[in-house]
């Protein structure tokens, strides 16, 4: 076996454009995700036409809030372009130079102050579909925050009025020129004074009324403040993961990434290396069993009667070919995924204190996508349909293993999961997220799974290399 | 079992599903004896070659004989392109074990007579070169069988000539080669005895000059026809090849 992999490697150092490919993808690989991974998305540019006067305010029970503030978090989530006009706006998304526009009305601060009808801003969209998207939930989400911000600060307006209400107090503070007024919490007390100086009759039936309704709307008052917060909040998003810890987004992609590359160069390598002994027409040479002495197939008459004589054995037996093809595949895709986390963990934190775990995953990942590869390239008659086939496989597997549950019908999710289960791609996922992020399912289990798959592709080659 | 016998086929039947590719096949070759198969399109020489060089198995009969070492040169070159000849020679003699592969290698260099383009990669020779090397790996292991599978199809007639030198040399060693070919004429120049194979069952062993004779004594051919004629006629006479026994012979007008 060791001649036939070292003939291999020099095949393979010979192959300059193959070991260049294998060499530049993964770096380009690891380089474009950890760049893609580390830096924050861009911020769209868009023009911004603010026609609503500097300084303009809402006006609110006497109380001012400043409408700059509500731009100041709707510029924050874009790269802004200030323009004079509506006109000046379309004109810059018309022209490519923002991906939309916004356009902030002259009026908006005293609808705002009318609170019988809404402010409106006016948002116009260019560009493709996927550059709308992304300046529409750009804008959406800011102008989300906007309105969260210009609602808290008319709760807390609010608020005070009701905690005057109350409590009493000095009512300029709400722009009201009256001299201190009592709070409705005070009412009942200063009324039952009145009350027990009050005679028995009409007139006390009628204080003890005013003072009940007193209690009753202070007490329901009270609970107002809490109701306004519920309003302008109504849902607050608690975390909670079902099992092991939360894998952050971006140590999931770099375990994506390196998935996808260990599975492609390591079953490209295995079904090409596999496929070119058939085209070479080596492949019969090297594991055909020439005859010794006597060789004897079985008769009708003789069904299975003796012993069979003893065979010369084939310079290489088809399960020694299929396990050095697996492990060069393996070796050389192993390397490579290595070199491609390591490289990205120069962009993204990783707990290299689990690198022994990351070996071992990416280990029994390369393993089973050898043998996979091994299995593609036995049916395979030459390199280019190998090499056709196992992408064919590989991509849509990798696409399957990513669907999310809930993301399709529960039937088709289940066999997603059936396929998914019967390739190596999810397996090897979740060993190397496992390895890497310390999430579940376990790695243990992984592995197992990984180490199935290889027996089985492994005997699904051994059968392909019958047709020698 | 024919005494002395290097290779000895008795009744091998071979099956791809429904169709059966060889019935029942039996013969003998002796040591150093050069024998031609030969027989029309589909008629199962490779499978019978693959069957005898153990890259096929039968379903019923026997491979046996005297031979502890058959070499099979199949048709298309089995050797790495990517290799160098000499790094070809050196691969596959470490793969047969070989005594001494270094000196395999030279003493083989020096018989295909490609020792100055020992480190030539084998994708940049010739056909003729790269069919050298081919049956250069099938004498590696100095079997005293060898089995040639239409060893000059690809070959032009002057490296033609060159092959049949080497392989008439190898015979006078003592190697018993067992060939397939297309080329009747071939057959009968170099080969001492001929197998005539058709659909898959053995209609003629003897040698080239007992087959122009049964062709001629059935009446199936006149007296002054050359080899491919007779072979012809025997086929068409054993309603094997050609189905029209009336019609014009190959190569002969009317």
């Amino acid at each position: 076996m060791r001649w036939l992999l070292g003939k291999d490697l020099v095949i393979l150092r010979r192959s300059r454009v193959l070991v260049a490919v294998l060499v530049v993808y993964p770096v380009a690989i690891a380089l474009l995700i950890g760049l893609a991974i580390s830096r924050s998305p861009g911020k769209p540019k868009v023009a911004i036409a603010n026609l609503a006067p500097p300084g303009a305010t809402v006006e609110l029970g006497g109380s001012k809030v400043e409408v700059g503030r509500y731009y100041a978090q709707l510029f924050s989530e874009v790269q802004p372009l200030p323009v004079a006009t509506r006109a000046q706006a379309v004109a810059k998304v018309r022209s490519g130079e923002a991906l939309a526009a916004v356009v902030i009305p002259a009026n908006i601060a005293s609808k705002l102050s009318s609170v019988l009808s809404q402010g409106q801003l006016e948002v116009i969209y260019n560009g493709d579909a996927l550059q709308q998207s992304l300046a529409q939930s750009k804008i959406q989400a800011a102008v989300a925050q906007a309105n969260l911000e210009l609602s808290e600060q008319i709760r807390q307006l609010a608020s005070r009025g009701i905690d005057l209400l109350l409590q009493g107090g000095d009512l300029s503070q709400l722009g009201i020129n009256q001299p201190r007024l009592l709070g409705l919490e005070q009412v009942p007390a200063t009324l039952d004074g009145v009350i027990a100086r009050t005679p028995p009759g009409h007139d006390r039936q009628e204080l003890e009324r005013v003072r009940e309704l007193a209690t009753f709307a202070a007490q329901n008052l009270n609970i107002s403040k809490d109701v306004l917060a519920t309003v302008g909040q109504p849902v607050q998003v608690n975390a909670t993961t079902v099992h092991g810890r939360r894998t952050p987004l971006d140590t999931f992609a770099v375990v994506v990434a390196v998935s996808i590359s260990l599975m492609f160069v390591c079953v490209l390598l295995a079904a090409g290396g596999v496929a070119l002994e058939r085209e070479e027409h080596t492949l019969a040479r090297l594991i055909r069993r020439p005859s010794g002495a006597a060789r004897r197939a079985s008769t009708p008459a003789d069904p299975a009667p003796r012993r069979a004589p003893p065979h010369r054995s084939a310079l290489i037996s088809p399960e020694g070919l299929v396990v050095e093809k697996l492990l060069l595949a393996a070796a050389c895709a192993w390397v490579l995924a290595f070199a491609m986390l390591a490289g990205i963990g120069a962009f993204v934190t990783l707990e290299w204190s689990r690198i022994g775990l990351w070996v071992l995953a990416l280990a029994a990942g390369a393993l089973a996508f050898g043998a996979m590869g091994v299995a593609i390239g036995a049916v395979a008659r030459e390199v280019r349909a190998a090499s056709l086939l196992a992408f064919l496989l590989a991509l849509p597997l990798a696409f399957l293993a990513l669907v999310p549950a809930g993301a399709v019908a529960p039937g088709v999710y289940d066999a997603i999961r059936v396929v998914s289960a019967v390739f190596p791609f999810k397996a090897a996922l979740q060993a190397l997220d496992a390895a890497v992020n310390n999430s579940e399912p376990a790695l243990g289990g992984s592995l197992a799974h990984l180490l199935g798959l290889t027996l089985l592709f492994g005997a699904l080659a051994r059968m392909g290399l019958r047709r020698a | 079992m024919s005494a002395g016998a290097v290779l000895e086929v008795s009744a091998v039947t071979k099956r791809y599903g429904e169709r059966v590719a060889l019935r029942e096949v039996s013969f003998a070759v002796r040591p150093g004896e050069l024998v031609a198969l030969i027989g029309p399109n589909g008629a199962g020489k490779t499978t019978l070659l693959s069957v005898l060089a153990g890259v096929l198995s039968a379903e019923e009969g026997s491979v046996g004989g005297g031979a502890q070492r058959i070499g099979w040169v199949p048709q298309q070159p089995a050797v790495y392109t990517k290799l160098t000849v000499a790094e070809n020679l050196a691969l596959w003699a470490r793969l047969e074990r070989v005594g001494d592969p270094q000196d395999t290698v030279r003493r083989m260099l020096e018989q295909i007579d490609l020792a100055d383009r020992a480190d030539e990669q084998v994708g940049r020779l010739s056909g003729g070169n790269r069919q050298r090397v081919n049956i250069a790996v099938g004498l590696l292991s100095e079997p005293q069988a060898l089995l040639l599978d239409e060893p000059s199809a690809a070959l032009d007639p002057i490296q033609r000539g060159r092959l049949w030198q080497f392989v008439e040399g190898l015979a006078a060693q003592g190697t018993s080669i067992l060939f397939s070919t297309h080329n009747v004429a071939e057959a009968e120049s170099y080969a001492g005895r001929v197998l005539v194979l058709d659909e898959g069952k053995l209609l003629f062993d003897g040698s080239p000059r007992a087959l122009m004779a049964e062709a001629a004594a059935r009446g199936e051919a006149g007296e002054e026809i050359d080899f491919e004629e007779a072979f012809a006629a025997y086929l068409l006479g054993r309603e094997h090849g050609q189905r029209d026994p009336t019609g014009p012979l190959p190569g002969r007008a009317g």
